[in-house]
């Protein structure tokens, strides 16, 4: 296995996607889900999988997350290969290279906010002292450094999914994976959490990977990959200063 | 991460008392009656440990200490005249009626010695002399018979005052230290011959004959040769064991093998195990299905099977161990009400709260283990879907 990547690898290519084809079931109810799909995330980018319910985008991510493994194609995130490790790698990897943010923000209602933010952290085995003064510090990254103390189920959503941007950003992974990260807001609370992925989230050397339905935030994305009945039909750049257009 | 299993624990406050609450039931039940059983099994030897002899001799039919099979008079020269045995006295057993001065009546367990030996009397007296037993008409009383033997209900008995045993007068000389009979009458001391007065008349009345074994042989030599010679039943009496020859054993496993009661209690036992797995088992499937979307989340973030795993073990024993520790404190509370009203009997030996805490832990890994292989089977990338 080799964990620490490629330094060339680094400057270009975050994920690289290689014939990923997934199928799910057996017999005569196997579906294929993913038909040998081709796609690179570039460091330093926001790029959005968009496209219809069913079309597969949330199987790609979880390939790309290593929380599924593909029945055919190459995986390789940040010059590692997730398809060739083995699964206690793939979870180590996980811990120290990406973030996640879940549509309904997966909080532990039981713990403060800093408490929540400190786990990806405490997976990784730091101290809960030390893990918490970081975790502090990223909630007032994202604008609740006087919340850190209340419970996930005292703030809005869009407090909520705040929280869960610092806690995917805590442990400063190389690739943030989102679903649907503004399905559950409204209009105000959606563009607040993307002004935050663009000031907190995106930066040079981590790339940001966000699976969405919401075209409200498309012209956040650097890049959008449209998918269709499990391929990629078509990717391009964001001109950022009008509104994309989507082939549907 | 341990930190955040506890604290997952203790925020859902609902289930964790539920936890606690079957977990202690489950304590108090196994604890309490195995500790009642275990009192009521003493109290069936309480003749043994109040008539503290060595070695006792009773006929050869008779299993347990309660059970009266009487002997002949001459089988006290029989057991004397074995070669190591240093002295045989002969002893009454029987359970009198003692008439009060209010007029009622009240059971007790007599006890007749030989007036010159005294072997066979209390080991501790509370009040008056033994060897007053040795003037006539005269008896000494366990400290239960102070409050039982009472003319009103809320008076005691004391040194000098006198009630009637069948018919016949009986002075109190002294007050002694005894265990509760099984019966629950109290325990009266008399001279053997005095005993026979005191007993309706039947054509045989030694109740046992009681010795010690001379300088040199063990009390286990000298039972194999009392058997042997005399071709009476002859036993040890020590401590609950597991040697056959050992009266307190053999009486406890009689009651055992002849009456309802371990079934009775074992019940109970098996009732508060089965509470607890019921309750605990489920309550903290519950609270780990209720989880699950966190503990995939935390499985996505990259948590290990392994630390997921420990998490819910840790979850699961600290609940046991708190569940344990009420319980045994409720336990505690029961046993101080039972030895300050004297009933119910209560015995906890030190197997009983290490059982308890056994079967606790057992709940508790099987209660870890449903939680265990519902999270393994749990794929992180089910966390994406909702």
């Amino acid at each position: 296995m080799t964990s620490n990547p490629d330094p060339v690898h680094l400057a270009n290519h975050a994920v690289r996607l290689s014939g990923i084809v997934k199928s799910f079931g057996d017999g005569n109810s196997r579906l294929t889900v993913l038909k040998g799909i081709d796609l690179d995330a570039r460091s330093g980018e926001i790029m959005m999988l968009v496209g219809p319910s069913g079309c597969g985008k949330t199987t790609l991510l979880s390939i790309m997350a290593g929380t599924l493994h593909a029945d055919q194609g190459g995986v390789e995130v940040f010059g590692t290969r997730l398809d060739k490790m083995k699964s206690a790698h793939v979870t180590k990897f996980r811990a120290q290279n990406i973030g996640f943010i879940f549509q309904s923000f997966n909080l532990i209602p039981t713990i403060n906010c800093a408490e929540n933010v400190s786990v990806p952290l405490l997976i990784q085995g730091t101290p809960a002292r030390k893990a918490e003064a970081r975790a502090k510090e990223l909630l007032a990254a994202v604008g609740l450094g006087d919340r850190w103390h209340h419970r996930p189920t005292q703030l809005s959503g869009g407090q909520q999914q705040r929280v869960a941007i610092a806690r995917a950003l805590v442990h400063e992974p190389r690739l943030i994976i989102c679903d649907e990260p503004t399905a559950s807001l409204d209009a105000k609370n959606g563009t607040m959490v993307m002004e935050l992925f663009d000031t907190v989230a995106k930066a040079p050397g981590r790339a940001v990977i966000i699976v969405t339905h919401d075209n409200r935030i498309f012209s956040h994305a650097d890049r959008i990959a449209q998918m269709d009945d499990g391929q990629i039909v078509e990717v391009h750049d964001v001109d950022k200063s009008r509104p994309p257009e989507l082939h549907h | 991460m341990l930190g955040l299993a506890l604290k997952m624990l203790f925020g859902d406050t609902a289930k964790y008392l539920m936890l606690i609450l079957g977990l202690f039931f489950a304590t108090f039940l196994i604890a309490q009656q195995s500790s009642v059983f275990c009192g009521l099994m003493m109290w069936t030897t309480a003749t043994l440990t109040n008539v503290p002899a060595p070695i006792w001799v009773v006929d050869e039919k008779v299993e347990q200490v309660n059970e009266t099979n009487p002997l002949r008079d001459t089988d006290v020269a029989r057991v004397r005249s074995v070669d190591s045995v240093e002295w045989a006295m002969p002893l009454y057993s029987g359970i009198q009626r003692v008439r009060l001065q209010s007029g009622s009546f009240k059971i007790i367990q007599l006890i007749g010695i030989d007036p010159t030996t005294l072997a066979g009397a209390p080991v501790k007296m509370i009040e008056g002399r033994l060897e007053d037993l040795r003037l006539p008409n005269t008896v000494i009383i366990d400290d239960l018979a102070v409050k039982r033997l009472a003319k009103v209900r809320g008076q005691t008995i004391k040194v000098g005052d006198v009630f009637e045993i069948n018919d016949i007068e009986a002075r109190v000389v002294g007050i002694c230290e005894a265990m509760n009979s099984f019966t629950g009458g109290p325990y009266v001391w008399t001279t053997y011959e005095r005993a026979l007065q005191y007993t309706p008349a039947s054509r045989k009345m030694l109740s046992a004959v009681i010795a010690a074994p001379r300088a040199g042989f063990t009390e286990e030599q000298v039972v194999e040769d009392i058997r042997r010679t005399t071709g009476l039943k002859a036993f040890v009496n020590k401590s609950f064991n597991s040697s056959p020859h050992d009266f307190g054993t053999s009486t406890i496993w009689w009651y055992v093998k002849n009456t309802g009661i371990p079934i009775s209690f074992g019940t109970t036992v098996i009732v508060g195990f089965i509470v607890g797995v019921a309750i605990s088992c489920q309550t903290f499937y519950a609270f780990v299905l209720e989880n699950i979307k966190h503990l995939g989340a935390l499985k996505a973030m990259g948590a290990s099977n392994g630390k997921l795993c420990l998490m819910l073990i840790v979850q699961a024993f600290t609940v046991g161990i708190v569940g344990f520790g009420l319980g045994l404190a409720g336990t505690t509370l029961f046993a101080m009400g039972a030895l300050k009203n004297e009933q119910p009997p209560f015995y906890m030996s030190w197997h009983i709260p290490v059982f308890a805490l056994a079967v606790i832990l057992f709940i508790c890994s099987l209660a870890a283990l449903l939680g265990i292989w519902r999270v393994s089977r749990f794929e992180p990338a089910m966390v994406f879907r909702g």
